[in-house]
């Protein structure tokens, strides 16, 4: 990969410290979507919490234990740290200007992406009609907002995720549509990372 | 079809607000007629509502601040008059539904709507200039978060004519701010124009961060950079860390509120203490955010108006990194009362009293900056020493109650009140003053009125004593905060006090209005030639005022701290080098319409007009993919222009 020497400005004063004058547009879009995701890190770490706080307060009703389904999470897992895989594959394709390879990658993804929602969704729809929904208890009320929190940026991912391949049809793998893909591919690993905790804290500890 | 809407919404049986809405109707159809008979709106919009130009964002945060300075200041003479008539047998003219709504509404503004909107103003001005760069890293956005924060204030300003304001104080504590308590619009009214504002915000830390650390001119090492870079950064990075936590926080409560869920609820297993840690999480970090920029400016002030350099700038720049670590460690201290325990408030005691040994680093520095210094007594100058001495007294009341013991007794009363004012206005206010005195000439190419700036400044210190310090003592007294009525009429002298105080800062304001208008009128005669009207130290003074779009025509090189004054004193650039093309980002509309479309959704938000909601989202998304397919979004300025333009500035103003 050459990618990252292309902003490497060789003088004295470029050695770490700063001085080698205004970064080039890649640095900059990349680095300011990195302080974005950290934002958005921050805001689940307060849903993580809030989650941490209440996930005893049941009220009287269910909990976790007698609510999830070890093994469709485990399903649900797989499918969105395979669709990271693939988004990583459709990543490097797009770097070597490989349009083809790259729409099917992402095809790949869009499918594993969606089956994980669709997962979700049943997930959710079943608690909800066994009469534990959101409104049900504090425990109810954090773990929707926190697993549903990550759902909508899952769905925002995939519409990301069309809009760059509409992009990538229309105007081709140009530098400013690379940077667009550069965006999309962090933001579709920053999910698999939030996940993770999600998997951990509330399924794993959880289902106890 | 209207959700919860209704004519029964407006206030007619309190006549107070609409009167007071009509004047400002009034106001504002003036202003548009003006602005139409004059056909002021092409230039209005080409330059301004679409510009994505920093200087200009920074100017137009400026003055949402001052108006809203404006109407967070009636909202503090009405409570003041309030508190000193409403002795005793008399009631006053505020009854307790309204009272609750002042300063619910004077809080949120002052910090969302006025704190906020002058510190990243004149951040917005001030850093790519003094970075020497030509504007911040995602200029459209810039614009975006300015327009969404503008959004945020319209929508707090409709809850006056359309509805009510929350009656649960600016931080919303619940249960009182659940849905059980607060069933009516209030709190919405609250909630959701600062999700919109600080999405804003949020965008405007994002930008900050990326473009002080990845846009400096050459040589401009991290070390070389202005103390107001730094502390900019430093509040930036207090953004992007703090402010996720508040949306968060506010969006569980929203929650609560629309789809009956249990987050802070008295019963099914809320917890309502929780929403003050995640409160407090954020807000104490936004106490730094506001006032870390104000020593920024005022690190600036010092150095610039005593001809010396800042007194050691490394430990000036670690006690600002210090500070941005510790204000997360602190927030406890805000309800020490909670209940956690001997050990847990100790804990919290002590880091809160050990963020003033960076802060009193920081005023030693200032001191001896000045020490020996050829001081020009300027009005940046006055405030800078009302600051220290100001910011040092609230300072220490805030160890006071940094103190667990001591904050039992003192807590919600008169005297935190006291306290927090004073730092805020002491800090903050001050600077943001300091701030705006010193960068004016530089925005708009000449000098404020140095006469009606001291007058001010003088109108702000003592009126600022006469109405806190009554309140100090009001709290020992035993006074709560937030009194409607007072029962014992041993406190009123001392309101009365207070109340004065409140009409000495007016007429400091009245000041700063007359400032500016005697040097608009008076501005052929002040006009800043040279671009460096203090005889400056930092790179913003190396360009023209005000400066060309572009900032600098050729980028600066720099070689030390104070890179202007070194210039100046090695010999300032061969006056016309070879220019190069400059690409410029091109104006856009986009932020203007996804505020638009904010305004509408989030007023619907509040009403409950589902229908509304989803076209507005819908309609904002859509402006989103449709900007996101763009890619022209530069225009190239020609080299032959640029010289042009270069020649006719240097013509007017250095001899070459």
């Amino acid at each position: 990969m050459t990618i990252a020497t292309v902003d490497f400005v060789p003088t004295e004063l470029a050695r770490g410290r700063g001085g080698g004058g205004p970064a080039s547009t890649r640095t900059v879009v990349a680095y300011g979507f990195w302080i974005f995701l950290l934002s958005d890190f921050i805001l689940f770490s307060g849903l993580f919490a809030a989650y941490a706080v209440l996930s005893g307060n049941t009220a009287g009703g269910p909990t976790g234990a007698e609510l999830f389904n070890l093994r469709n999470v485990f399903i649900e897992t797989m499918c969105l740290l395979f669709s990271s895989y693939t988004a990583g594959l459709g990543a490097l394709s797009a770097e070597r200007r490989q349009p083809g390879s790259f729409l099917i990658f992402s095809a790949f993804t869009f499918v594993l992406g969606a089956a994980f929602l669709v997962i979700e969704a049943r997930e959710f729809a079943r608690m909800v009609a066994e009469g534990a929904g959101p409104s049900h208890s504090g425990f109810l009320s954090a773990f929707f907002t926190l697993v549903g929190t990550h759902g909508v940026h899952v769905t925002s991912g995939l519409i990301f995720l069309v809009y760059m391949v509409a992009q990538v049809v229309a105007k081709g793998l140009r530098p400013h549509v690379l940077r667009r893909l550069l965006c999309f591919s962090l933001f579709w690993h920053a999910l698999d990372i939030i996940w993770v905790g999600v998997f951990t804290l509330v399924y794993l500890m959880g289902a106890r | 079809m209207l959700g919860r809407l209704s004519w029964a919404a407006i206030p007619l049986d309190q006549p107070l607000p609409l009167y007071a809405m009509g004047v400002v109707g009034i106001v504002i159809l003036v202003v548009l007629g003006i602005v139409t008979v004059k056909g002021w709106w092409p230039y209005l919009w080409r330059e301004w509502i679409t510009s994505v130009d920093h200087k200009r964002i920074g100017v137009m945060y400026v003055i949402l601040g001052l108006v809203m300075l404006l109407r967070g200041y009636s909202d503090a003479i009405m409570m003041r008059t309030q508190q000193a008539i409403a002795v005793g047998d008399a009631q006053g003219y505020l009854p307790p539904d309204h009272y609750d709504q002042i300063f619910s509404a004077h809080g949120t503004i002052m910090i969302f709507f006025v704190a906020m909107p002058l510190v990243i103003g004149l951040m917005n001005f001030v850093v790519p200039l003094q970075l020497g760069v030509r504007d911040v890293a995602f200029p459209t956005l810039n614009s975006v978060s300015f327009w969404l924060t503008a959004s945020g204030a319209l929508l707090v300003n409709v809850s006056l004519v359309i509805g009510s304001f929350s009656r649960a104080s600016w931080w919303g504590y619940p249960p009182l701010s659940e849905l059980a308590f607060s069933p009516d619009e209030g709190v919405d009214y609250y909630l959701w124009p600062l999700q919109i504002s600080g999405i804003g915000t949020l965008l405007t830390g994002v930008n900050f961060v990326t473009t002080i650390l990845k846009l400096r001119a050459p040589g401009m090492l991290y070390f070389r950079m202005p103390v107001f870079c730094w502390t900019a950064l430093a509040a930036n990075m207090l953004i992007v860390a703090a402010f996720p936590v508040l949306t968060a926080t506010f969006a569980m409560l929203l929650l609560d509120r629309y789809l009956v869920m249990h987050f802070f609820t008295n019963e099914a297993g809320g917890n309502q203490m929780m929403y003050a840690n995640l409160f407090w999480a954020w807000g104490h970090p936004e106490v730094y955010i506001l006032v870390l920029p104000a020593f920024g400016v005022f690190s600036e002030v010092a150095a610039t108006f005593s001809g010396k350099g800042l007194f050691s700038y490394r430990s000036m720049v670690w006690a600002t990194l210090g500070i941005c670590i510790l204000s997360f460690m602190v927030w406890l201290h805000h309800f020490f009362t909670m209940g956690a325990g001997a050990d847990v408030n100790s804990v919290f005691g002590i880091m809160s009293s050990i963020i003033a040994v960076p802060t009193g680093a920081k005023v030693f520095n200032w001191l001896f900056t000045l020490f020996r210094g050829r001081i020009v007594f300027t009005t940046p100058v006055l405030f800078l020493i009302g600051f220290m001495i100001t910011f040092v007294l609230g300072g220490l009341t805030g160890v006071l109650l940094a103190v667990p013991p001591v904050d039992f007794v003192l807590h919600n009363s008169a005297f935190l009140v006291a306290h927090f004012h004073h730092v805020i206005i002491g800090g903050v206010v001050f600077g943001a003053l300091a701030g705006i005195n010193y960068w004016f000439p530089k925005a708009f190419g000449f000098t404020l009125d140095e006469r009606w700036g001291k007058a001010s400044f003088w109108c702000w210190l003592i009126g600022f004593y006469l109405a806190f310090m009554p309140l100090y003592v009001l709290g020992l007294m035993g006074m709560t905060r937030r009194l409607q009525h007072i029962a014992d009429p041993s406190w009123q002298p001392l309101l009365l006090v207070a109340e004065l105080g409140a009409i000495v800062i007016f007429l400091g304001v009245l000041c700063q209005i007359t400032q500016l208008y005697v040097s608009i009128r008076t501005r052929e005669h002040r006009r800043d030639l040279t671009g460096d009207p203090w005889n400056g130290r930092t790179l913003e003074w190396a360009t023209s005022s005000p400066p060309p779009a572009y900032n600098f025509a050729v980028l600066p090189r720099v070689e030390t701290i104070d890179a202007f004054w070194n210039m100046k004193r090695i010999g300032l650039p061969p006056a016309e080098p070879t220019y190069q093309a400059i690409e410029m980002p091109r104006n856009s509309p986009i932020g203007f319409i996804i505020a638009f479309f904010a305004v509408i959704t989030g007023f619907s938000l509040i009403w409950h007009i589902w229908w509304i909601v989803i076209l507005g989202l819908l309609a904002a998304v859509v402006t989103v993919l449709v900007f996101g397919w763009s890619e022209n979004r530069e225009r190239e300025i020609p080299a032959s222009q640029i010289a042009r333009m270069e020649s006719a500035r240097l013509g007017l103003g250095r001899p070459a």
